[in-house]
């Protein structure tokens, strides 16, 4: 039994969207829950806009359903849905004022004394002074939080967010997370929120859909996804991952035990997204911070039970609060190892053998038989 | 030498100073003469100073009904080829149909077509039709040759302009007609002014289509045209004032009012 309101759910069935040969997204099931903060993460050109403006009855899905709630709004035009969008590059009316942006839904919709609502929610977004400038006459954040504000302005049931903080240099886009995330939580509603930038959507979002060639890779809170990846894609676009292949030698207990060059590894089974049968190939991650660094000399001092990796440091950067390693190792070049400055081993500088060690418990496994660098490239180009 | 130095520093408002001169003679000849008592018929050459053709300007024979001819003409050739012009200039940014491409191409034909052959074809046209020529034969020629203009002024603009915009408008619950009538025209109206305001000078002193085909209607050009063979009445000089007078003053109006809003704003 749900005892929570669900008339702001958003459940898609099946939608997909083809243009001529090319499907820009694969039939999708997904389901966002009234009042989450629900983000889509992907490459240019993964579907995760396209998906946004179904929802938003911009584009027609080429099969599938929207529903909102109970209701089945697949047919509805744009402006018969209940829900509103933050365009990228807000879209703002330049030729009307602020205040009449923002009034703009309401009026629409015959609300004939709009004043104070307006004022209200102007005051929300503090802009309450600019209410009679020309949107060019303001800021590229000011701009960005009238449009937040003329969607919100309307209480829709879903809020959709096209990349709103794309155009924003990196000090202004931090507050305005804050700033999307402080309003989502007050107003309650529910916000989809569309982005290329991982850190984005980890900081604002509950939920995280990874989207990648027009399908959800992967679905989850941004801790689980991070921690548990379960495709390359995922380990390589959310984050850093070193991953090293190998190959199942034998399980013991909820652990198995990989080889990998001379070494082994060992990982847990519930851990593993690979089928994991002896001889099978297995790709084994770790995420850079959980690695612990010990100079060749102090192996002996590592505790038993750990993951281990012998290496050569190959190059380091100093950014800090910490230092990042390089090291070539027999297994994986260029192995990935994020140490917090706080005790730094003056003997750890390139050239220097090393153990890279970590907890089992840190270890992921994926299927090998993927692409090991998927989701490099594109989060590069992003 | 410190003449040359400062023709240096001056040269370009020098330049403005002359070409602006270039633009205006004909207009300040026009106002002067519109103040002379000609001897004769022909107002070539200064004699003295009078109000007299200010004080009755519609004194000559025909001269007034011809200007209230061609305003009207102008009017509706205006108002015509502004609302064609207007969709067809959406149509050809909007949507891709077949022969986009060639429409794209005939509609700019008119514009580099000789006038005079326009009108001349456009009266074996009409006399092969039966038309009676006169006020209507005018009007549908104006708005033909209006169109190109209009649909080349509102194009530009339409191009110009995000279609997100519109998009955002339907997220915002405004039906197609209110989209189009909230946000569409009001940013297509600078297009849209610009391509009424050429419609309606190239409509009210067009001679060469309109004499071809006005049978014995005659518009305001035509009687300046009839005249100056017989001799040239003052008052064509003051009507040519006042309608310099009014163009200054809608200039001097519209640029007060976005000063003013400007200021506001601020």
């Amino acid at each position: 039994m749900k005892t929570t309101d669900s008339s702001g759910d958003v459940r898609l069935s099946g939608i997909s969207k083809t243009y001529g040969s090319f499907t820009a997204v694969h039939p999708l099931d997904l389901t966002v829950p009234q009042g989450s903060f629900f983000a889509l993460l992907g490459a240019s050109g993964c579907g995760k806009t396209t998906t946004l403006r179904m929802i938003a009855g911009l584009e027609e899905p080429s099969s599938g359903t929207v529903h909102l709630g109970d209701q089945d709004v697949t047919a509805l035009p744009p402006y018969k849905r209940p829900v509103n969008t933050v365009f990228q590059s807000y879209a703002l009316f330049p030729h009307l004022d602020i205040f009449e942006n923002v009034a703009f839904g309401l009026r629409r919709r015959g609300i004939k004394s709009v004043k104070k609502q307006v004022e209200d929610m102007l005051e929300l977004v503090q802009l309450g002074e600019q209410a009679r400038k020309k949107p060019h006459q303001l800021s590229g954040g000011q701009q960005q939080r009238v449009a937040v504000a003329r969607a919100l302005i309307n209480h829709p049931k879903v809020l959709l967010l096209d990349e709103p903080l794309g155009a924003l240099d990196l000090k202004l886009r931090r507050q305005m997370q804050l700033e999307l995330k402080r309003i989502q939580t007050e107003v309650g509603i529910t916000f989809i929120h569309v982005t290329h930038d991982q850190e984005e959507a980890m900081t604002m979002a509950d939920t995280v859909a990874v989207m990648n060639a027009g399908r959800v890779e992967q679905l989850g809170s941004p801790a689980d996804l991070y921690e548990n990846p379960r495709t390359t894609f995922v380990a390589n676009f959310l984050g850093t991952s070193n991953l090293i292949e190998a190959e199942v030698d034998s399980k013991s207990g909820d652990d198995i035990v990989l080889k990998a060059g001379d070494g082994k590894l060992v990982l847990p089974e519930a851990r593993c997204a690979a089928p994991a049968g002896a001889g099978g190939k297995v790709l084994v991650g770790v995420r850079p911070e959980k690695i612990s660094l010990t100079h060749a000399d102090d192996a002996g001092e590592i505790p038993v039970g750990r993951n281990r990796v012998t290496g050569r440091i190959a190059a380091t950067s100093f950014i800090g609060v910490s230092t990042q390693y390089i090291v070539d190792s027999a297994v994986c070049p260029e192995l990935e190892v994020y140490v917090q400055n706080v005790d730094r081993d003056t003997r750890l500088v390139p050239g220097a053998e090393v153990v890279l060690h970590w907890s089992p418990a840190h270890t992921f496994g994926l299927d090998a038989a993927q692409d090991i660098d998927a989701g490099l490239e594109e989060e590069a180009a992003a | 030498m410190p003449f040359v130095n400062w023709l240096k520093r001056n040269l370009v408002v020098i330049a403005g100073l002359l070409t602006l001169a270039y633009l205006l003679l004909p207009n300040i000849v026009v106002t002067v003469f519109s103040f002379n008592k000609p001897k004769g018929r022909f107002n070539y050459e200064w004699q003295q100073f009078s109000t007299d053709a200010w004080k009755d300007p519609c004194g000559v024979a025909g001269m007034c009904g011809s200007l209230s001819l061609s305003l009207q003409i102008a009017f509706w050739a205006t108002l015509g080829a502004t609302v064609l012009g207007a969709m067809i200039a959406f149509a050809l940014v909007r949507y891709r149909f077949r022969a986009r491409g060639a429409v794209n191409s005939l509609i700019f034909l008119p514009m580099a077509m000789p006038e005079v052959v326009m009108a001349a074809s456009l009266l074996t046209l009409f006399l092969n039709m039966g038309a009676e020529l006169g006020f209507w034969t005018i009007l549908i020629a104006h708005i033909m040759f209006c169109l190109s203009f209009v649909v080349t002024a509102v194009k530009a603009r339409v191009m110009s302009m995000d279609p997100r915009l519109e998009q955002a408008a339907q997220d915002l619950y405004a039906g197609p007609f209110q989209t189009f009538l909230r946000v569409t025209l009001p940013i297509a109206a600078p297009g849209i002014a610009a391509g009424a305001l050429l419609a309606f000078a190239l409509s009210f002193d067009d001679f060469i289509i309109t004499n071809f085909n006005a049978g014995s209607t005659v518009t305001f050009p035509m009687f300046v045209w009839g005249s100056a063979q017989r001799g040239t009445p003052v008052q064509i000089n003051v009507i040519g004032t006042a309608m310099f007078l009014v163009a200054v003053l809608f200039v001097l109006a519209s640029m007060v009012i976005s000063n003013r809003r400007n200021k506001h704003k601020a």
